[in-house]
């Protein structure tokens, strides 16, 4: 970026993570993995699916310990859940017995502030999200895209100086999700957190980061880094017509396809693995 | 920012009173007339065994009849019992079985979630509880009428012990299958152990244990009833057994009738409380059937 950080704000070295499987093997998700954020840096990282995209952000907020390798948030290494995390989770995780403005007070209260302070600044960020109105509804009783307004707020409210969002928008449907692109990103001028977002849509990732960067199928390791130089404040959603935007798409997306085709090979190996006639097409088939 | 969240609002659905007001209207004829439909199946079948008896096809010696019971009720109501006046029978009954509900239900949810959240503690005393589990629990009754006496208390333990298995499986699966999203974002959030145990295991349980709550009221009565019959000195079940030593049909047919009366009003307040605690859940269609 334009300055250079002293401290990056995320720093994952050489990380490997590995998980026992139910029927007794070990699967390798990710493999000497390195990424760098630096703060206030919007960082997405796509790749094709089960390449453990997601589990990068359970190292970096401590969800998880790294197998070898090192996580350091703020120069820290990860021990427990990191302090000034937020997450923002793939499928709701508002909490469904709270109230809007409950869920949007949690953490605040769960950090021991007391209840009138905590609401008075539920309600300040329930206004910034656009949810005025809504503070005593149940969170059935919103839409998808409502929900997720309400999670942004629940995260955001602590102030977090690293914003972790695991594909977030991709249950909406396209046009809230466009919608949605642009409101995080206004949000996040406001505290200019360091930013992961996990994606599978590369146009997702172009409209809304500083950087791409784009993971080998499984297990996955950083294939290329791409930097956005699209000038802020963007329109996530006209920003796609724009010719610097499609140049970067086809750029990004040679490096992109043949990891999917490889994902996607190995998928179709696995079900037909039981026909004699055509092995595992791919040599790295048995580490799924 | 502000006007586009609106377009995102309108799945909030407006009041339009016309046609929801047709419906709710619709739905009251409709329930009026399954109710009907209820009254006149209880009359033809309470009417037919009247007729029967009156008629001197069915033998009210060993069957009873309606109007026997009725007179039976009534004589308790207006002289009392051998036992003493009919409603400190029911209040000693009551007492036995609420006592032991309550006892029975915060144990099985105290371990139940415990045991669900420690894995020490749930390898620990798996298999005690398992043991445990599978003695026919009626026949503790015995044992704690002679090791507690003839008072409530040996009841109100019997009680507990049919109550606390039902209520603590639940509980344990309950917090077993808590989404495990809502809890890494409760930690990410900054919740302590104990702030996540009280704020998002017990209500997401919450559901599970409810569930349970219908059944255990059952079982406290049952355990009540039997430890009565077993050795007591006060309680409808006392008063169905000397009923049933003196060949009175009828007034064990009575005491049926109170104990169905107080097992339906236990599980009228049950779901009431039920609707308050669980309020938060999207309303469900079969709410109807609750009532059973």
């Amino acid at each position: 970026m334009s300055i250079p950080p002293s401290r990056p704000a995320i720093e994952l070295n050489g990380v490997t993570k590995k998980f026992a499987t139910p029927n007794g093997g070990i699967y390798t998700a990710l493999q000497d993995l390195d990424l760098t954020v630096a703060p206030g840096e919007f960082c997405a990282v796509v790749g094709p699916t089960g390449c453990g995209k997601s589990t990068t952000l359970t190292l970096v907020s401590g969800l998880e310990r790294p197998t070898s390798g090192t996580a350091l948030v703020d120069g820290r290494p990860v021990a427990g859940i990191t302090a000034g995390v937020g997450f923002v989770f793939q499928n709701d995780a508002v909490f469904p017995w709270k109230s809007v403005l409950d869920n949007v007070a949690a953490g605040p209260r769960f950090r021991g502030q007391g209840k009138a302070a905590a609401n008075t600044l539920a309600r300040d960020w329930l206004r910034r999200v656009g949810l005025a109105g809504f503070e005593d509804r149940y969170p059935h009783q919103l839409s998808g895209g409502m929900r997720k307004r309400v999670a942004l707020a629940q995260s955001l409210i602590n102030e977090p100086e690293v914003l972790l969002m695991d594909e977030p928008f991709s249950a909406l449907d396209v046009q809230t999700r466009s919608i949605m692109s642009d409101e995080l990103l206004s949000l996040w001028e406001l505290t200019r957190p360091a930013v992961v977002f996990v994606t599978h849509d590369l146009e997702e990732a172009i409209a809304l980061a500083d950087k791409v960067v784009v993971l080998t199928a499984g297990p996955g390791r950083v294939k290329a880094t791409f930097t956005v130089n699209l000038p802020r404040p963007r329109n996530a959603q006209e920003i796609r017509f724009t010719d610097e935007f499609v140049g970067l798409y086809s750029e990004i997306w040679e490096a992109l396809r043949s990891e999917v085709e490889t994902a996607y090979a190995r998928t179709t190996a696995r079900s037909t693995a039981q026909t004699p006639d055509r092995p595992a097409s791919s040599p790295n088939a048995q580490v799924a | 920012m502000t006007t586009s969240f609106q377009s995102t609002a309108t799945s909030v659905p407006a009041d339009q009173p016309s046609p929801a007001r047709r419906r709710v209207s619709a739905r009251w004829r409709r329930r009026g007339g399954i109710y009907l439909a209820r009254l006149t199946l209880m009359a033809v079948l309470i009417g037919g065994w009247q007729v029967g008896v009156n008629a001197k096809w069915i033998d009210s010696f060993f069957w009873g009849s309606p109007d026997g019971a009725y007179s039976q009720l009534k004589t308790w109501i207006l002289n009392g019992t051998s036992q003493g006046s009919l409603a400190s029978q029911i209040l000693v009954t009551l007492q036995e079985a609420l006592y032991g509900f309550l006892i029975g239900v915060v144990l099985g949810v105290v371990f139940g979630i415990a045991l669900g959240r420690n894995q020490f503690l749930s390898d620990l005393f798996a298999p005690f509880i398992k043991v445990a589990n599978s003695i026919p629990r009626i026949v503790l009754g015995s044992f704690f009428t002679l090791a507690f006496g003839y008072g409530i208390k040996s009841k109100v333990i019997l009680a507990v012990v049919l109550v606390f298995f039902g209520v603590f499986f639940n509980a344990f699966q309950g917090t077993r299958e808590v989404d495990r999203n809502l809890l890494s974002n409760a930690r990410i959030l900054g919740a302590s152990r104990w702030q996540t145990t009280r704020q998002v295991v017990l209500p997401s349980a919450f559901t599970w244990i409810m569930a349970s709550l219908h059944i255990s009221f059952g079982f406290a009565l049952i355990g009540a009833l039997v430890g009565e019959l077993l050795g007591a000195d006060q309680g409808l079940g006392l008063l169905i057994k000397n009923s049933q030593n003196n060949t009175d049909i009828n007034g064990v047919l009575a005491g049926m009738v109170l104990v169905a009366l107080i097992a339906l009003v236990a599980e009228t307040l049950i779901t009431l409380l039920e609707n308050r605690v669980l309020r938060w859940r999207p309303p469900q269609q079969s709410a109807d059937l609750t009532v059973f």
